[in-house]
């Protein structure tokens, strides 16, 4: 059979499994639209989890994004797996005994205060519609480039998946869709890893084959990439260009980020009690980094092959993936000395560097140039489908519960019916669909930078609010809101400033302390915590009933013994 | 001293005077913080100092029966299994500390 039949396959075969879950797993009050009924196991809460978190950017653009920046990947590796070390020591157990429904719902009732609702409501829904866009043009991309079909008309199938089980079977839905999403997305990123291990380090685990030997010059792989990079002109694949305490700062923002980002975090309501939410972090966790070892592997073998099968080779007889994705234009050849030749070189090179390569297409790419089956092929493409959806339905729940909890139902309209309000979660989800099918079929040229710095305001706003609400009895409803606004604006000051604002001068010399934008959220998140303490200490201690309420997120007993597990 | 707050089952936790049941607490809260200091110690040496600060240096030595210079091995492979195990160890002590001060949610489901 050919690529095309097979991904054509897979991709239906695994959107049947998604719809055939969401017509079982229906939600009928608003406890299981917004958190699934909370009885949800801690298993398989975990695996949810991580195909909630893991999206289209860590499936597709991960691996090829290290492939490309060698040590200096390792912000991402560490960044985006560090993060659940401090949600399950500081945050998940916490939240879980308070027992909300959502973020705002938190920030709200420990703050006394519904301007810090609406704060927090603004922040969670700025956050997440970035995000969710992300992962429409990712559904966009795959469907474009594997079933040849419009990326338009791409995006509208994504999009009818989407609204099928999210706004039918709200968070129980997604869930139980994650949980099947994860065992696809996991088993198409492995399948051609484990392949090319095998072939060029002859072991079939590709943790290990990234530290083993290279079969073809029986050097230590990595030692033989770092030989290619020198012969080339680019710099040591091992070591990093990027500065020590840029690499600190950006890794610091990924990792706060992630654990202050509304999507992940209102996972761990969904579990029966505080131990389950603990243990749970540690299978999301578990089931992340299966992935996040494995990629550094991956983008070690691409890198590899793909210096061997193009550098130098001439124009007439370059493989036909190459042909396949020049179409896309991800990747360009311009011949600029008229030898024929692919001339592949680095900045320091004497020569001139004639091949352009995109980032994004090094995981898609990968099992054509190292000429795997087909059906691997279209494994992946289904595999790319399950990251993207899981991760853009977990978003667009997160967008549909501010509006019609946080904002209607405790805000603006409180004497709602519970049915009205599941009623007004199911519309916010149907537009919110709508909204993000339109950014990722007219995607804003701003879109993939804004996602990166989702994370530095995520860090410079919910965290130290959410973090001080539990950790310091004293901080009060004045020092985390102007806390959150003066981290939040300062974060986005930054970031304007040097991206869109004055581009020019987006360079080391010109940034503070030589930290990048990307690295900024983590200074923005140190002042959010000295404004907030400072202004907690002037200001007049938080009233009896929000003391008694910390207190008693502290200790674990009394979560919520009636819940059952449903599965 | 902790023994005599906690030996209650759970009717008898009710005849504990509410001061008695806020010492416990308190003293529950400073062991737990105390076990955070630790895991959050571990945490940030094997990232931001072996993986970042000190990556460079440690990419003289090879990580034992691998080719992998060691710094590089912290910040893309070592630091993310440690992670792993810190949450797995942070569970199994809370939930121990959780039952020493008899605030666990008892077994059920």
């Amino acid at each position: 059979m050919s690529v095309q039949t097979w991904t054509f396959l897979l991709v239906a075969a695994s959107f049947a499994l998604y719809i055939g879950i969401a017509v079982w797993s229906r939600a009928s009050s608003t406890k299981d639209f917004y958190v699934a009924g909370g009885g949800v196991s801690p298993l398989a809460n975990g695996m949810a989890t991580a195909a909630d978190w893991m999206s289209a950017a860590s499936f597709i653009s991960m691996a090829g994004l290290i492939s490309f920046m060698g040590y200096d990947g390792s912000v991402y590796l560490m960044g985006w797996t560090g993060g659940y070390v401090l949600l399950a020591l500081l945050l998940a157990p916490y939240l879980r005994k308070y027992g909300a429904f959502t973020v705002p719902d938190f920030v709200g009732d420990r703050y006394y205060s519904q301007l810090a609702r609406i704060v927090a409501v603004v922040c969670a829904i700025f956050v997440s519609f970035t995000y969710v866009a992300g992962q429409m043009r990712g559904v966009g991309i795959v469907f474009g480039r594997f079933l040849e079909v419009d990326v338009n008309v791409g995006v509208g199938i994504g999009m009818a998946i989407v609204f099928f089980y999210a706004v039918l079977g709200g968070m129980k839905g997604i869930t139980y869709t994650q949980v099947a999403q994860y065992c696809v997305l996991i088993f198409a990123f492995m399948v051609p890893a484990i392949f090319l291990s095998l072939m060029i380090t002859g072991t079939p685990i590709p943790q290990f084959g990234l530290g083993g030997v290279d079969q073809a010059s029986g050097m230590p792989l990595l030692e033989r990439l770092n030989g290619l990079h020198q012969e080339l002109g680019f710099g040591p694949y091992t070591s990093g260009t990027k500065s020590t305490l840029d690499v600190f700062f950006i890794t610091a923002a990924l990792m706060v980020g992630t654990a202050g980002l509304p999507h992940v975090i209102i996972r761990f309501y969904t579990v029966p009690r505080v131990r389950d939410a603990r243990i749970s972090v540690g299978w999301a966790l578990l089931f992340i980094s299966l992935l996040y070892t494995t990629a550094p592997a991956v983008a070690v073998f691409a890198r590899t092959n793909l210096i061997n099968s193009v550098q130098d080779v001439p124009y007439s007889s370059v493989p036909e993936w190459f042909t396949k994705w020049e179409d896309t234009g991800l990747i360009s050849f311009d011949d600029a000395n008229g030898d024929g030749r692919i001339q592949y070189v680095g900045p320091e090179s004497p020569l001139t560097n004639e091949l352009t390569v995109d980032r994004d297409i090094m995981v898609l790419a990968n099992p054509e140039i190292a000429n795997l089956p087909a059906w691997v092929i279209g494994l992946v493409a289904a595999g790319g489908l399950a990251a993207a959806l899981s991760t853009a339905a977990g978003l667009l729940l997160v967008i549909s519960s501010a509006v019609s909890h946080d904002l209607l139902k405790r805000s603006l309209m409180p004497e709602i019916t519970e049915k009205q309000e599941l009623m007004a979660a199911r519309i916010a989800a149907g537009v919110a669909v709508f909204v993000a099918g339109y950014f990722g079929m007219n995607p804003p040229g701003f879109v993939a930078q804004v996602v990166a710095f989702a994370f530095g305001l995520a860090a410079s706003s919910f965290f130290p609010a959410i973090i001080l609400g539990i950790f310091s009895k004293r901080t009060t409803r004045e020092g985390a809101i102007l806390g959150m606004v003066s981290g939040i604006t300062f974060t986005a000051a930054y970031i304007v400033y040097f991206n869109f604002v004055n581009p020019g001068a987006n360079s080391a010399d010109n940034w503070w302390f030589g930290i990048s934008p990307e690295g900024i959220g983590t200074l923005g998140m140190l002042l959010n915590f000295t404004v907030t303490m400072v202004v907690s200490r002037m200001t007049d201690e938080p009233p009896e009933e929000v003391q008694t309420l910390v207190d008693s997120i502290r200790v674990p007993r009394g979560a919520g013994e009636a819940h059952e597990f449903s599965m | 001293m902790i023994e005599s707050f906690s030996n209650g089952q759970e009717g008898v936790q009710h005849s504990v005077t509410d001061q008695g049941t806020a010492a416990r607490h308190a003293e529950y809260w400073r062991r737990n913080i105390r076990l955070l200091g630790a895991l959050l110690m571990v945490w940030f040496v094997v990232s931001y100092l072996c993986g970042i600060v000190f990556a460079e240096a440690l990419n003289a030595f090879t990580l034992p029966f691998s080719n992998f210079p060691l710094g590089f091995w912290f910040a893309q492979q070592g630091a993310i299994y440690v992670f792993v195990i810190l949450i797995f160890v942070y569970v199994k002590l809370m939930n121990d500390l959780d039952q020493e001060f008899d605030v666990d949610e008892g077994e059920g489901a």
